[in-house]
């Protein structure tokens, strides 16, 4: 994901963490003991319904301060654009914030600071969303301004050109300045070989150095309507007031009868692992990095996303895990080590596993370390202690994440962009508890297969520009 | 992916810390109309501020001891983060994976982090967990056990993160400006210490450090969340009642910033230039500290609404991220700020902004430009106490600045009483743009024009 300014909350893959964390309080059979209260005074009370004109509606209660988190989120992002114009998403999500008949060039976060709010928007591949969080008095006119520019956009060819050389600057922060994260774009671009999530959300330098204001309002033409786009308000608000500002301010605008339910293309079989080096001067140890192609939790078959969770929660997280107490703390050949599952894509999910090499450690033995820790999860599964003990942090997560309104409205919206309902995402701890030993090793033997995978490895080099000895980079 | 927008603290461990820390020196606003805030005392006589809120049930901690890593021996830089990064790797008969696996049963969060003056803990617990937790941070500290193993392999993780910060523009960028602004002094010391300190740094050190750091004298806590002040009294001294009753801190010199050259250019194969400006700043209690605060926020603290964002960004396309922030420390304080810009143009990004700064130095800000700002600080008051970590965060700063338990409904006022002349005068007190010191990582085509 990319935003529009570097202090938004998210941190490195965010919609990874929020959804795979999201979680409904319920007493389960492990739990039910230590959760049978919890679910009485926190049980959710997120309600939806939908306007005339098709916008959906979220209502996250939260009454411990006047405040309210209000956001809208669009059904687009990196992976909707056309051909050629990759970056035009994020592109378009910057110029939201210059100007309409009522709002004047660069005037809409001022307007929002003068009102003792904070705003800011944000890109990922499946969904575009930008919120306010205000007191809550001043909901209402953080609704107009939002519901003004969703139809009104005023884009001047000046601004647009400045603007771009500020996205361009962003990707040289995010991108160009750091080799881990060039690694990541040509291994994500390796391993969606149709699919357009190998596009990166920000853009490619040379196609985001040609995008236009006409790229932009087509794009905004074609996306942006009530009938796209999800309203999330999470706080101090009542319920009937909320229905009464949302037909009253988002009602209003007509829908866009051209919108369809998104189909992207897919993806082809997979039949051979892919791999790539990368020699840069600028990294900091050998490291090597694995993603698998897996399904997400909207493509899975019941029951596989959170088993996947469960099982990389057990393979890859923190030091109680498999691969760091195997490759760190017994064996020694890596200074780190770890993986994730990431199932919060509309279309697909994906699997990393990575380690940083231990000095004077090869790769090729690191690697093969990774492979004999999945070898072994393939071949045994995992122990009902380790089960246990990643149901409880999960379904703990979620609770924890009711102190935060902010991370609620982030719950709700991107589980709802991806097509989850409001049941599903609320049944997520319970689903979490139900996922047994044999689905756990079910879904290891089904999806670490390495012909889905692209493999990388980030190695070292002197300088080229300082001597003469360094190996030409290749990626 | 993300950007670290303000590089005050930096570390592996503890964000919450350091995000609340970052925050409370950023932007410093009032009450949340109906938090009523205990001053609690346990019977052993440790105190603590406590917000009780019941509706969720969950508590958060946040609790501080006196000397962060300015405390680091000669010879041991970066043991107070290394220290942070020990936290969890065995207490009392649990070793690492005992300890860490007990801590994921009972899903109780905990993280520590090094400021410069202060060793912050952060705890979080479930209700239903609540005794389970507690009886676990009272080990870690009371009994951490740094073990050899754990010491060894903690040392090379922190090792291989030193070799990922050489080579990180924003990290190298922070660490030589704050050695070139503070020679010789604590400050000027890297944190995260380097390859031959952390060499030499054994469990006894850690041990000692513990010793002379986690005492009473220096403790501030605060709690928010499902909990009573009788519990929390209980709590409190269960956790801290048999630590050390006085710490043992080597004084620290006062300090003011004093770089040997005004621009330091460090070659970086990078195609875009991060660079890092600032000046000697005020101190938390200094008289015009507010009246600083406020017109920071319109230079380079506020955003969108900041000047700096309006000239380097939003006119030129310069740059995607620009801000100035003003850092008070125990003995010292800067104001700071850092922009990042393609190689070609990054002497054009620092010229806009000691235009910038000349221009508040010599007209200061319009009559509108404080009325938004103040607008912007009382009115966000209330978006910094909403949930219970970030109550917490915003007390333990307000404490441990002694700002006293009713400056929460104080707040507001200050900032409303800064008026223009006040503003102006503290930006030609502040703001010296010929002054300021500069420093550069990456292959600058352009530099600042020499003034």
């Amino acid at each position: 994901m990319s935003d529009r300014t570097p202090h938004s909350f998210h941190a490195g893959r965010p919609p990874v963490s929020r959804f795979a964390t999201a979680a409904l309080m319920v007493a389960t059979l492990m739990f039910m003991q230590s959760f049978a209260s919890l679910a009485a005074n926190a049980q959710s009370r997120v309600t939806e319904f939908k306007l005339a004109n098709g916008m959906q509606v979220v209502d996250v209660p939260d009454n411990r301060a006047p405040v309210v988190t209000h956001m809208v989120w669009y059904r687009v992002g990196a992976a909707d654009e056309p051909k050629g114009v990759s970056g035009i998403a994020h592109f378009l999500e910057h110029l939201m914030f210059k100007s309409t008949e009522k709002i004047a060039v660069g005037e809409f976060s001022k307007i929002v600071a003068r009102l003792g709010g904070n705003d800011n928007a944000f890109t990922g591949h499946d969904a575009t969303a930008y919120f306010q969080r205000v007191s809550k008095d001043r909901l209402r006119t953080v609704m107009e301004m939002e519901a003004d520019r969703m139809v009104n956009l005023r884009l001047e060819e000046k601004e647009v050109l400045t603007e771009r050389d500020v996205i361009l600057e962003e990707r040289r922060s995010r991108i160009e300045n750091s080799p881990q994260a060039i690694l990541d774009e040509q291994m994500s671009a390796a391993l969606y070989q149709n699919h357009p999530y190998h596009i990166p959300v920000i853009g490619w330098m040379h196609e985001m150095a040609k995008l236009s204001r006409d790229d932009a309002l087509e794009f905004y033409k074609f996306h942006y309507a009530p009938n796209n786009a999800i309203l999330v308000i999470a706080g101090d608000v009542q319920a009937a007031e909320i229905k009464a500002l949302a037909e009253d301010v988002y009602g209003k605008i007509k829908p866009n009868a051209a919108i369809k339910p998104r189909v992207r293309p897919s993806e082809p079989e997979h039949r051979a692992a892919r791999r790539m080096e990368l020699h840069d001067p600028r990294a900091g140890k050998q490291s090597v990095t694995r993603y698998y192609l897996a399904p997400s939790y909207t493509t899975a078959p019941a029951g596989d996303g959170e088993a996947l969770d469960l099982l990389f929660k057990i393979v890859g997280q923190g030091s109680t895990s498999r691969l760091y107490q195997k490759l760190v703390a017994t064996d020694q050949i890596a200074s780190s080590a770890g993986g994730y599952y990431s199932g919060s894509g509309l279309d697909s999910g994906k699997i990393a596993v990575y380690a940083i090499a231990a000095d004077g450690t090869g790769l090729d033995k690191v690697e093969a370390g990774i492979d004999a820790v999945l070898a072994d999860i393939k071949a045994n599964g995992v122990t009902l202690e380790e089960l246990d003990r990643a149901k409880k942090t999960y379904i703990a997560d979620f609770i924890y994440e009711t102190d935060n309104q902010a991370t609620l409205a982030r719950r709700y919206g991107w589980g709802m962009i991806t097509g989850r309902t409001i049941a599903e995402i609320d049944g997520w701890p319970k689903a979490i508890a139900a996922v047994t030993l044999d689905q756990v090793k079910a879904v290891a033997q089904k999806y670490i297969e390495l012909r889905k995978s692209v493999t990388g490895t980030m190695i070292p080099v002197a300088d080229p520009e300082t001597t003469a000895t360094a190996k030409p980079s290749k990626s | 992916m993300i950007t670290i927008r303000f590089p005050i603290l930096t570390s592996i461990i503890g964000r919450a810390i350091a995000a609340a820390l970052i925050t409370a020196t950023i932007f410093i606003t009032g009450p949340a109309a109906a938090m009523k805030i205990q001053d609690v005392t346990s019977k052993g006589g440790i105190k603590a501020w406590l917000v009780e809120e019941h509706a969720v049930p969950l508590l958060a901690m946040r609790f501080s001891f006196d000397g962060g890593n300015a405390q680091d021996p000669a010879g041991r830089d970066g043991l107070a983060n290394f220290m942070t990064a020990m936290m969890d790797e065995g207490a009392g008969d649990l070793d690492s994976v005992k300890f860490q696996s007990r801590m994921e049963e009972i899903a109780m969060r905990m993280s520590f982090e090094d400021g410069r003056d202060q060793f912050y803990g952060s705890f979080e617990t479930l209700s239903e967990n609540r005794q389970a937790a507690i009886d676990l941070l009272r080990l870690v500290l009371n009994k951490p056990r740094f073990d050899k193993e754990a010491v060894d392999r903690v040392r090379v993780q922190l090792t291989a993160a030193l070799s990922y910060a050489a080579k990180s523009p924003d990290k190298v960028v922070d660490k030589a400006w704050s050695a070139a602004a503070f020679p010789g002094h604590p400050y000027g010391r890297s944190a995260g210490g380097t390859v031959e300190t952390l060499k030499a740094i054994t469990g006894a050190d850690l041990e000692a450090y513990r010793r002379r750091i986690f005492a009473k004298d220096t403790l501030k806590v605060v709690v928010v969340g499902d909990i009573t002040a009788a519990q929390l009294g209980d709590m409190l001294d269960t956790l801290f009642g048999t630590l050390a009753a006085k710490a043992e801190l080597t004084p620290v010199a006062k300090v003011v910033m004093k770089p040997a050259e005004k621009l330091q250019v460090i070659e970086m194969n990078v195609p875009q230039s991060v660079a890092r400006f600032g000046s000697p700043g005020v101190g938390r209690k200094d008289k015009d500290f507010m009246a600083a605060f406020v017109l920071n926020h319109i230079l380079g603290g506020g955003g969108f609404s900041s000047r700096l964002m309006e000239e380097v960004r939003e006119k030129r396309g310069l740059a995607y991220s620009v801000y100035s922030y003003i850092q008070p420390m125990e003995n010292a304080s800067v104001f700071a700020g850092g922009v990042a810009t393609k190689n070609e143009e990054i002497g054009v990004s620092l010229d806009v902004i000691k235009a910038e700064l000349a221009r508040l130095a010599k007209d200061g800000p319009t009559q509108t430009e404080l009325d938004n700002a103040k607008s912007y600080l009382i009115g966000s008051f209330a978006l910094r106490f909403d949930t219970n970590a970030k109550i917490a965060n915003q007390l333990l700063y307000f404490l441990g600045e002694d700002l006293g338990l009713d400056y929460v409904d104080r707040r507001n006022a200050e900032v409303e009483a800064i008026n223009l002349d006040q503003v102006k005068a503290v930006g030609k007190r502040l703001f010296k743009a010929d002054d300021l010191f500069i420093t550069i990582v990456g292959k600058p085509k352009t530099l600042p024009t020499k003034s």
